[in-house]
């Protein structure tokens, strides 16, 4: 390792009092302690421990840095990481993010206080949360929502599990190919030991949607993703229609984001009129359009929404609204019924603790933006991501690899590898998009590109010139 | 409080937050789109700034209060850890961004493993599991996979002291085991007669917690491992309570197998009102395939996520991305600011915290559930005498310490002390500190027999009274609707 080790090392035969970051004690304090507890040095309050397991102080660990040292390092490698014009989704999308969002988050309050427990003491973040899931259940349809799941794979993977035990007949579900790669795989990983069967679905090569299956055996849950892994809309109605029809549940997974103008999932359907109850049962996905920065991938959060009938089978914290003793409202943890602290072997999942200072982020980023500022920045990405896959299959070399509608992400092909392309445009400070070959081998040299709302005129030319010019070489007339 | 909804009224926007205009969406087929209104807030700016940084004002928190909750190890979390975690440099990178756009990052946390590998004296580390909770999964998922891969298939069972912390038995169902639980034994350690007489082959492992979550070091602990190993299972050591234990003892030297780490908690990441936590987990060299993805490799200068093409026995990914990064970014720069004797020292003083409440509790008059022992870096008192005399429960107490400006330790948890409190102070907190805590119980004790009432009916100070959990639980309201009557207060 490149950090200074061994010198700190000389000093630890005898136990230094100043200098310890963090600690607050004098020695005179120290001595005054141990005279309390009655013992003679520190060393005596490990005589429990068998003392073959002590170790020495570890050479390989590097020395303190103090706090301008720290940031002159992270400054460094902050820049080192760079600037770069961004154009990729997949499942992380840049978005302006109001300067009030993490300002007062990491206010002390929210961002050094844990799960509420003691509610009296904690009514900040129990009503932000209570605001969360009004404000998650009203976004997707549906009813009721819980207080974040890890991630949106993580969540997606507790939603099918959550199914499987509603639907207690079946544990097969449904999991359309135009789901995220790495989302099934996480399924896969989360829901490996309890006996669930995922099946997964084709999608139409020219549309690059999920066609209603033509059969399929009894199974417990339809995952239907919208806008799906591709940036393409998928029959939503018929999906959910067809799922309701054969007694299963339907779990949408959806971006946030875009529901400012999407229809929400608990709305999905109906269009049979032979009594079946439309909508989807449970709604989930990445939570991070909504106020998270990319951030290499975390903290982000899972949001996790569902019918009050499937409320009982939800993971995670939940919470209510009551009363006081004076009868004055008041919010607090509830259902706990359905946790590991409570229920153990036999809780709902393992989760604990949860996403709390991202969702409160999420919830001021909401409150910010308002119906109309979500339904904006969703259709300045639809604006973008239209704009750009114009430009640049207006190019020769670049087509659409699928007909019908997206959202704002859209399928190119070039006419070489990707991979070479993608590093051509990192000469020029762009990133231009994510690489579908590795997982969809059978698109050929296909680009999933996302311009957001983040994005001028300026940088949409800037991408189409740079593109024109890496294709421009080698290209036979 | 009012809600947010409540500020809200139609038409108002905080413009200067969002784009300029709609633009259409004219291309898309009607029946695809929204036709109401999300419940939203419309409010300015100054409204929504102004009602969160009032709602934040009715939390107590690390910054505001001493909070001694017991298994959280609530340390001061140093503000340069979330400022330098925030530079446009991190915030602004994609997960799917080349490795070579990100090597800042990725330098950090592959040193970060480092240091955790050196810490707990295991062989390898994963940094993806987004909490304890979820590098308990990884843990167990690793165990199973080792046993399947030695097509030994018989091993049904997870066994699990009753003091352990819910998530190890909700983690060895969600792995498919049988969880079978043993007692403890009158001086806190675990029983081992009753260990000797359910392990066997049917064990695929233990999950211990060490010190345990009665806040006392488990001295059995190499027996333990030795009874476990010899039937063929494997050791889960669940790292909550590492603090207590950092660079003086490692679980890879107790003989764990595989371990997992609340960076949240040992390495003063935020708790955040709930999380983002961090929980790494380590394993010994047997266990190395199978650690969840992604990790970090390569060598300086080309440091890289490691996948499946690399790691083809892995039990998988439990994330879209690698866990929470930016968590894992302040991890990292804690550690550098104390290095590694500022680590050590962290367990030496939050030994020493303990053990002076401890003892200055125990001195006035208070019963510790285990009198006997040293303290780790917490320890339980009981207040079943007090409960029997006066009526006075432990919630009571609890929720009457929070009149006196302290968030209440750890409730009823583990559950077989009967009213218990289990105290954590951590090593960032001072003596005096610590002093105005054990006036506070002092005078709370003196209240229970003189004006039983008045610690009944705490809290009193705060902005609301005590909670109706019962009515919460009976008639859930977990969503407002526009409508619905207003808060009051
Ligand atoms: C002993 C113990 N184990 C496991 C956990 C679970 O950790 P997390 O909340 O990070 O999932 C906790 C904390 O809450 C704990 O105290």
């Amino acid at each position: 390792m490149p950090w200074l080790t061994a010198h700190w090392l000389k000093q630890t035969t005898t136990e230094k009092f100043v200098e310890m970051p963090f600690i607050p004690h004098t020695p005179a304090e120290v001595a005054a302690m141990l005279e309390i507890i009655g013992a003679p040095d520190l060393d005596a309050l490990f005589d429990e421990i068998p003392a073959d397991l002590i170790g020495l102080p570890d050479a390989a660990l590097p020395v303190a840095l103090n706090e301008m040292e720290i940031t002159r390092l992270m400054h460094d490698r902050a820049v080192q990481d760079g600037r770069w014009l961004n154009f990729i989704g997949a499942g992380g999308y840049e978005h302006h993010i109001p300067a009030a969002v993490w300002q007062i988050v990491t206010r002390g309050e929210y961002y050094s206080a844990y799960t509420p427990y003691q509610a009296e003491a904690s009514q900040g973040s129990l009503q932000l949360i209570y605001e969360y899931q009004t404000m998650m259940a009203s976004l997707t349809g549906l009813d009721v929502s819980n207080a974040s799941m890890y991630d949106g794979a993580s969540a997606l993977a507790e939603a099918v599990l959550m199914a499987v035990r509603a639907h207690k007949l079946s544990t097969r579900v449904l999991i359309p190919k135009t789901v995220s790669p790495i989302y099934r795989a996480t399924v896969k990983t989360i829901v490996a030991y309890q006996g669930i069967e995922v099946v997964e679905l084709p999608y139409d090569p020219v549309t690059g949607t999920t066609p209603v299956p033509q059969n399929e055996d009894v199974f417990a849950a339809l995952v239907i993703p919208q806008p799906n892994f591709f940036g393409q809309l998928e029959d939503v109605d018929g999906l959910t229609d067809w799922a309701h029809a054969r007694g299963a549940k339907v779990i949408a997974l959806v971006n946030p984001m875009t529901l400012g103008v999407l229809k929400p999932p608990g709305q999905w359907g109906m269009r049979d009129v032979s009594g079946v109850q439309g909508g989807a049962d449970i709604a989930t996905g990445e939570g991070q359009p909504l106020g998270a920065p990319l951030s290499s991938g975390g903290p982000w959060y899972g949001f996790l929404t569902c019918r009050t009938v499937l409320v009982r089978q939800m993971p995670g914290r939940l919470v209510g609204r009551t009363r006081d003793a004076d009868g004055h409202a008041g919010y607090t943890l509830t259902l706990q019924a359905r946790e590991q602290h409570i229920r153990r072997a036999k809780a709902t999942s393992n989760i604990c603790s949860n996403q709390g200072l991202v969702i409160a982020a999420s919830t001021v980023f909401m409150s910010l933006l308002g119906p109309e500022g979500l339904r904006r920045v969703a259709s300045a990405c639809h604006a973008n991501t239209r704009a750009l896959t114009t430009a640049l299959t207006a190019l020769p070399g670049v087509r659409r690899l699928f007909s019908g509608n997206s959202f704002h992400e859209s399928v190119v092909q070039l006419d070489r590898p990707v991979a070479q392309v993608l590093q051509g445009l990192m000469q020029a400070g762009i990133l231009g998009g994510y690489d579908l070959s590795q997982d969809y081998p059978e698109l050929g040299h296909a680009l999933l590109l996302c311009a957001t709302e983040t994005k001028t005129v300026a940088d949409l030319t800037r991408y189409t010139e740079q593109l024109a010019g890496i294709l421009s070489v080698g290209q036979t007339a | 409080m009012k809600l947010i909804f409540e500020h809200s009224v139609a038409g108002r926007r905080a413009v200067a937050q969002m784009p300029r205009r709609l633009d259409s969406l004219d291309d898309l087929p009607e029946h695809l789109l929204r036709r109401d209104e999300p419940l939203l807030p419309q409010a300015s700016e100054l409204d929504v700034v102004r009602h969160y940084t009032q709602l934040s004002q009715r939390n107590f928190s690390i910054d505001t209060h001493f909070y001694p909750l017991g298994s959280c190890t609530m340390k001061y979390n140093p503000r340069a850890c979330n400022s330098l975690a925030m530079l446009p440099g991190f915030l602004d990178r994609h997960p799917f961004a080349p490795a070579v756009t990100g090597q800042g990052y990725l330098t950090s946390l592959y040193e970060l493993q480092q240091i955790l590998i050196e810490v707990t004296g295991m062989a390898a580390v994963s940094l993806a599991p987004m909490a304890g909770a979820q590098g308990e999964f990884a843990g167990v998922a690793m165990i199973r996979a080792w046993h399947d891969s030695r097509g030994d298939t018989a091993r049904t069972e997870i066994i699990v002291p009753d003091a352990a912390h819910g998530t190890n038995p909700a983690t060895a169902a969600m792995c498919g085991y049988t969880v079978r639980e043993i007692p403890t034994d009158a001086q806190g350690n675990v029983d081992l007669d009753a260990l000797k007489k359910v392990v066997g082959p049917q064990t695929a492992g233990l999950m211990l917690t060490n010190p345990s979550t009665l806040g006392v070091f488990e001295q059995q602990i190499q027996a333990i491992a030795s009874i476990v190993h010899h039937a063929g299972g494997l050791l889960y050591y669940d790292g909550a309570n590492l603090n207590a234990i950092l660079g003086w003892v490692k679980p890879g030297d107790m003989g764990f197998d595989v371990i997992h780490i609340n960076l949240h908690k040992t390495f003063a990441t935020p708790h955040g009102g709930g999380g983002p936590g961090s929980g790494p987990v380590a394993v010994s060299e047997r266990l190395v395939p199978f650690l969840p993805l992604p990790r970090v490799g390569g060598e300086s200068g080309h440091y890289r996520m490691l996948d499946e093409r690399d790691c083809p026995r892995s039990i998988g990914r439990l994330s879209g991305n690698h866990g929470n990064g930016g968590v894992l970014l302040r991890a990292y720069i804690y550690a550098r600011m104390l290095g590694g004797e500022g680590l050590r020292r962290v367990a030496r003083y939050a030994t020493l915290n303990a053990n002076y409440l401890m003892a200055r509790l125990q001195q006035t008059g208070f019963d510790l559930a285990f009198p006997k022992r040293r303290a780790s870096h917490e320890f339980i008192i009981t207040l079943k005498r007090l409960k029997d005399q006066t009526g006075i429960s432990a919630m009571d107490f609890a929720k009457r310490l929070l009149d006196y400006g302290f968030h209440a330790p750890t409730t009823y948890f583990p559950m077989l002390v009967p009213e218990c409190l289990l105290i954590e102070p951590t090593e960032t907190e001072s003596k005096a500190t610590l002093d105005a805590f054990v006036d506070a119980m002092i005078a709370i004790a003196q209240e229970a027999q003189a004006q039983p009432e008045l610690v009944k009916t705490a809290p009193h100070t705060l902005p609301v009274r005590r909670l109706d959990d019962v009515r919460a639980a009976r008639e859930p309201d977990l969503v407002w609707s526009v409508g619905r009557e207003c808060a009051v207060r």
